[in-house]
């Protein structure tokens, strides 16, 4: 899985932006995002996460496999917090918690096919209510806007495809933190830095998968290369819509959409906002060059501004 | 199956009501305080450099004075704003086309250097062709300081931002004008020779216009794009500003014949263009806070993503 010959130099060094260059750095499909990120032809297969949310079971051990092996603080010091919404009491992702699993009870009308209730836990009446499970993490876009923006150089693309933080560079602007359209990545209070999912950068590097993957209980949480589990998604998929779930649908797997596909997808049974995703999020860059040719016509209205004050006479 | 009739009807569906996008971290009085200097000391030494080559002696000084004054009152807000102060030095640790922000850090950092040199060598009398030529540089730099602002709000996920970018810009170049010429007023206000200052007067008045107009194009974005600027802390804010800086613009107009004019008229418009970067601020917090904002407009924009 890792490649010995690329360096952490390489990565670390600042020809890794997505600037400039052809259309399709800035928005589109993009085949090899490592590459176009700088990567000699050499590096690794680019790899994701599958978070197949019809099969998690709301355990949890994702979010503490990732604290753990992270070590992410606890600002609350042991205190527990209830949201007093639901069984999710981490509420979101954030600068501390890097996976986050959602939970939405919700009521549904009985299935057609009452032979079918794998994924329906309790049954009232005239209806049926169903829990919706989800874990989320950062999507590691193809186009992120996190890393376009940054203007330090601290995000960067990884020889994986993946996108991380380098907190010995960054220096807590928060550009990132309004960029995402996913609203992943925060600063941390009390440090002052940005911190996101690095897909356990460290793990890839030592031939491991990230720890999420590793201690999801129902493979829930599938790692390997993005490719791969793009086609284990479309097989899924027509699996679950066939077993009388025809709602299921893939999030973030379509290279084409809005961010050029994410590293890390999802498999659905609701719409995306339910599980607080965007629905159709695009990445801010596809605008700049038009962002920048207003800004040029202001600059050029400030420009004649002043030239009128100043014209004629010295009154 | 794909309908949810017992869902009750609403425009959009959400995750508890909870926001999708993380609400920015930066924060009030340092964006809108960096905002209002930065394009004032824009202007400003686009008014020193003009004061300069048409005669106008007395202005060109407070203006060159004034833009280095800006430009490191505005770089202070700046820099505090980060989560790490200390390191604001990495800024320039990249050139990176795709980040706003980086760009803008370029344009401040030789603004501010060309400014600083300008009023070295108005205040030491030392070198003045050579602050003269830097004064031109920095009537360069100037508009693109005041006018990359608008881009770095609009780059980013938050819709009230991002949707702006036609009229941010316009109102922070806007505001430029009428920072700049509420300066040249109040300085009028208090000398004896008042004649040079007309010419601040004209600027305060047509950016007043400017300022006001690109305001009104944010309030009349149509639909749920306005709407942060148009009504809550946002709007409220807005309202002010447009108030303020039309007061001041007529106030400009009689700024000739009177030093209380032009005290007032300095006084409004400079409440006004700051009014202006705070309605700015909370109208992005409100869309981001929201997630109504995020589900209702990427809906509209191409409705049946995502597998619906």
């Amino acid at each position: 899985m890792t490649s010995d010959s690329v360096t952490r130099d390489s990565v670390t060094s600042d020809s890794v932006t997505s600037a400039g260059g052809p259309r399709n750095s800035l928005y589109g499909p993009l085949a090899d995002v490592a590459a176009d990120a700088g990567y000699p032809g050499s590096h690794p297969e680019r790899v994701g996460f599958f978070t197949d949310t019809s099969v998690c079971i709301g355990c949890k051990a994702c979010e503490v496999a990732c604290k753990e092996w992270n070590g992410l603080p606890d600002p609350e010091a042991g205190a527990l917090t209830l949201t007093g919404m639901s069984y999710d009491n981490t509420g979101a992702l954030g600068s501390n918690s890097w996976r986050h699993v959602a939970f939405i009870e919700q009521a549904v009308p009985s299935p057609a096919d009452p032979g079918e209730p794998a994924l329906i836990s309790a049954v009232a009446d005239g209806g049926t209510t169903r829990w919706l499970m989800a874990s989320d993490v950062c999507k590691h876009c193809t186009h992120a806007a996190c890393l376009d923006v940054c203007p330090t150089g601290a995000l960067v693309r990884t020889e994986f495809g993946t996108v991380i933080v380098q907190p010995d560079v960054c220096n807590g602007c928060a550009y990132c933190v309004s960029a995402c359209p996913f609203g992943v990545i925060d600063r941390r209070d009390g440090d002052g830095r940005a911190w996101k999912c690095t897909m356990c950068y460290d793990r890839l590097r030592g031939g491991l998968e990230p720890a999420c993957a590793k201690a999801c209980p129902t493979d829930s949480i599938q790692f390997g290369p993005l490719a791969e589990l793009r086609e284990i998604a479309s097989a899924r998929l027509a699996d679950v819509q066939a077993s009388g779930h025809p709602e299921a649908r893939l999030y973030g797997a379509d290279p084409a959409d809005g961010i050029g596909g994410a590293g890390a997808f999802f498999l659905l049974l609701d719409a995306p906002e339910v599980y607080g995703l965007p629905p159709d999020p695009v990445v801010t860059t596809r605008d700049l060059p038009a962002m920048w040719r207003w800004a040029g016509t202001a600059a050029a209205v400030l420009a004649a501004g002043v030239a009128v004050a100043f014209a004629g006479r010295r009154r | 199956m794909t309908e949810q009739p017992q869902v009750p009807p609403a425009d959009f569906q959400s995750y508890y009501g909870k926001p999708i996008l993380k609400v920015s971290r930066w924060q009030e009085p340092h964006l809108p305080a960096y905002l209002f200097l930065g394009e004032l000391s824009g202007a400003l030494a686009m008014v020193g450099a003009a004061a300069d080559v048409t005669g106008r002696p007395s202005l060109a000084r407070a203006a060159r004075l004034g833009a280095a004054a800006g430009a490191f009152a505005g770089g202070a807000f700046l820099t505090a704003e980060l989560g790490r102060p200390e390191r604001f030095l990495n800024m320039l640790r990249v050139a990176k086309p795709t980040s706003p922000m980086s760009m803008g850090s370029w344009i401040l950092a030789t603004h501010s250097g060309l400014v600083s040199a300008t009023a070295a060598s108005e205040l030491t009398g030392r070198l003045a062709s050579l602050g003269s030529v830097a004064g031109v540089g920095s009537a360069l730099t100037g508009p693109l300081l005041a006018a990359y602002p608008g881009v770095l709000l609009a780059n980013t996920a938050v819709p009230a931002w991002h949707e702006a970018y036609r009229q941010l810009p316009l109102l922070f170049t806007g505001g430029a004008m009428t920072a700049a010429g509420a300066a040249g007023l109040a300085v009028s206000a208090l000398s004896r020779d008042r004649a040079e200052f007309a010419a601040a007067g004209r600027l305060a008045f047509i950016g007043a216009a400017v300022e006001s107009l690109a305001g009104y194009g944010l309030e009349t974005m149509p639909g749920l794009a306005g709407e942060p600027y148009r009504t809550g802390p946002g709007g409220r804010m807005l309202t002010a500003a447009r108030y303020l800086t039309m007061g001041g613009g007529v106030a400009a107009l009689a700024a000739r014949r009177s030093r209380t004019a032009a005290a007032v008229s300095a006084a409004l418009l400079t409440g006004g263009g700051l009014c202006a970067k705070f309605a700015v601020l909370r109208a992005g917090k409100a869309s981001a806070a929201d997630p109504k904002y995020v589900v209702a407009s990427q809906r509209a924009a191409r409705p049946g993503s995502q597998g619906e």
